[in-house]
């Protein structure tokens, strides 16, 4: 702690100067992309393309927004993204804390094979199973149950898959976790007489609400982002969730590039709240997995 | 977490004395207390979830790997034909694009262990130092890892348009005549991406290496400012050593960031000439014209070999340490 006193006696140290000027450069350039789209997406088309990109602003205003925010129907987008996400968020915290129980506070003998089952699962590329998947989807026939009358094509199959895909880190994750909570705690209650259930839902997973909550933010914006899922088992325009969605329209709007910023700006903007809103969870959620190894 | 990060200090761990009893293990659960009825519960509890896992992905791993060995047009069960290694035959002496994506997939590794890593540690390290506007470097840093790589990936583009784009503007590269082609040219278009995979990269690396440093116990860096080591040294000898865990883990990240890079090169030029890699030839199989299932399950073969060569060793580690703690 020296280096407090230290501090104290002389408050500016040229060292402590040029780490803030390299640091607030390079946080600049970081942010430079980010502020070049906003920039482009603020101005109308028609000026940049007299006056070139790299010129002072006539017209500043949210035209662009506003217009791809209607002309492609966006809030359709964001509706099939909900109707993804939410119920792949829950359903994969929920199973997934269903094997963390069985695997960490029981000492059954297969274990470690089903949590390796399942965190090897989570490390391959989605490219190494997408091929089989796919036929596979196309096979199942859904009628009534999918507006596709398939597994292919319909929010359910990507609910099905960013569920079993995910699962894997969350079990290990929480696995982790629970392996932390005394035991005294569980024992208690089941030499009491509680069922295992009731281990598991009153008792054990209020104790991982930490865990849980950093983990439902990291999905919750993992989920949002997925691309490559819904690229290849989604078809239909319609039912593209807001991402690949954007990919497509972009297509129709490649004369004008504000526009696309534009675009490309509001599908980030539902990401961008809820890290603001829940950083801690979302830094300590990508931290958790990784602390143990 | 911090305890786990503890228990790899070199101090911590010292190896316990040969021939010491292994720790008793304490009788989880009681087993013996579960009635038939919460053995029934517990048996769901863990089949429900693995059978979804193992059927979506591994049961998918695994035919991935014999269709690779058979010629299938995806239409029926019928037109299944094996055909040995004649599909792994064609792509590596044959496909023009399976080379340059291997190749490529390397340098996308390389390149983000070797840039974006070490100013990840460098940025962890600094903002570790509890310096004013931590909190500000650390948002602007860490932004372009919450947004989705296709975002990044359209954000990026109006960098490098070669007409409207801020690089070719600002040169003045963006006449007739003049222009740089960051995303059409092979000679650029890899090194163009890299710098939009890296800018995100770094981020990830930067967060995960400010919870490692949290984690390494601060009485060994005033021990050795004690001893009167300098700053670096004590970086050198001290904290980067006790950082090793997270070295590990940064190193898998980033091997399987690499091999399953796909996003951001499909939404700049779906992999076009100098941006091949191993995920877009896959995926070109599915949703491009031809569907050449055994074709493109043998690329996924490849992709899940290299991957298993590091999923293998990482996990072996890893549940190891588990099973001793």
């Amino acid at each position: 702690m020296s280096t407090i006193a230290v501090r104290r006696r002389a408050p500016i140290r040229p060292g402590r100067v040029l780490l803030h000027v390299v640091l607030a450069t390079m946080a600049l350039a970081w942010l430079a992309p980010l502020a070049w789209a906003i920039y482009a997406a603020l101005r109308p088309y028609a000026e940049t393309s007299e006056k070139g990109y790299v010129s002072l602003p006539d017209t500043l205003n949210l035209d662009n927004f506003t217009d791809a925010f209607t002309q492609s129907d966006m809030t359709h987008y964001f509706v099939n993204t909900l109707v993804i996400a939410v119920p792949a968020v829950l359903l994969t915290l929920f199973l997934s804390s269903m094997v963390a129980f069985y695997v960490s506070r029981f000492d059954f003998r297969v274990n470690l094979a089903l949590l390796l089952v399942f965190t090897a699962g989570n490390l391959l590329p989605q490219q190494v199973i997408i091929t089989p998947l796919y036929r596979m989807y196309l096979l199942v026939d859904l009628p009534g149950i999918t507006m596709s009358g398939k597994l292919y094509d319909s929010a359910l199959g990507l609910v099905l898959i960013h569920v079993a895909f995910q699962s894997g880190f969350c079990a290990f994750v929480l696995s982790n976790y629970m392996k932390m909570l005394p035991h005294e705690l569980t024992e208690a209650a089941l030499v009491d007489g509680a069922s295992v259930w009731r281990l598991y839902w009153q008792i054990t997973l209020p104790l991982c609400r930490p865990a849980m909550a950093a983990l439902a933010t990291l999905l919750s914006i993992w989920i949002y982002n997925d691309f490559f899922w819904a690229l290849v088992l989604i078809s239909t325009g319609e039912n593209m969730p807001i991402t690949s969605a954007l990919n497509n329209l972009s297509g129709q709007y490649f004369t004008d590039p504000n526009l696309v910023a534009a675009g490309a700006l509001l599908t980030a903007i539902p990401t961008l709240i809820v890290y603001f809103l829940l950083q801690r969870q979302f830094v300590s959620g990508l931290t958790l997995g990784a602390n143990k190894g | 977490m911090t305890t786990d990060i503890a228990k790899e200090n070199p101090e911590a761990a010292a190896a316990p004395p040969p021939g010491a009893a292994p720790v008793p293990k304490p009788l989880y659960g009681h087993r013996r207390l579960l009635t038939r009825r919460d053995r029934v519960t517990l048996g769901l509890m863990a089949t429900l979830p693995t059978i979804l896992h193992i059927a979506l992905v591994w049961v998918t791993a695994l035919a991935s790997v014999a269709l690779a060995f058979t010629t299938w047009d995806g239409i029926g069960f019928d037109s299944i034909h094996w055909v040995g290694l004649q599909n792994f035959k064609e792509l590596f002496e044959q496909n023009p694009q399976f080379w340059p994506a291997v190749q490529h997939n390397v340098i996308w590794f390389v390149v983000l262990i070797v840039i974006p890593t070490p100013l990840g540690l460098f940025l962890a390290v600094q903002l570790d130092k509890k310096i004013r506007f931590s909190r500000v470097y650390q948002t602007a840093f860490f932004l372009p890892v919450v947004l989705s790589m296709a975002v990044i990936g359209f954000v990026w583009q109006l960098v490098y348009n070669p007409d409207t784009g801020l690089i070719n503007s600002i040169i003045g590269a963006n006449e007739p005549g003049k222009y740089i082609d960051w995303i059409g040219d092979p000679d650029l278009n890899l090194w163009a991406v890299l710098v939009a995979a890296s800018w995100r990269h770094t981020g990830y690396m930067m967060i995960l290496y400010l919870a490692g440093l949290k984690g390494v116990d601060p009485s060994l860096r005033e021990a050795s400012a004690i001893d009167g080591a300098g700053e670096w040294q004590t970086f050198k000898n001290v904290v980067f050593p006790a950082l090793r865990p997270t070295n590990t883990i940064v190193l898998v990240v980033t091997i399987i960031e690499a091999l399953r890079a796909f996003d951001l090169v499909y939404v700049f030029n779906g992999g076009a000439e100098g941006t091949e890699l191993l995920s877009i030839l896959v995926t070109s199989n599915i949703i491009g014209e031809s569907s050449r299932i055994g074709y493109g399950s043998a690329i996924a073969v490849v992709l899940l070999l290299i991957s298993l060569v590091v999923i293998i060793p990482y996990l072996v580690s890893t549940f190891r340490k588990e099973r001793r703690a």
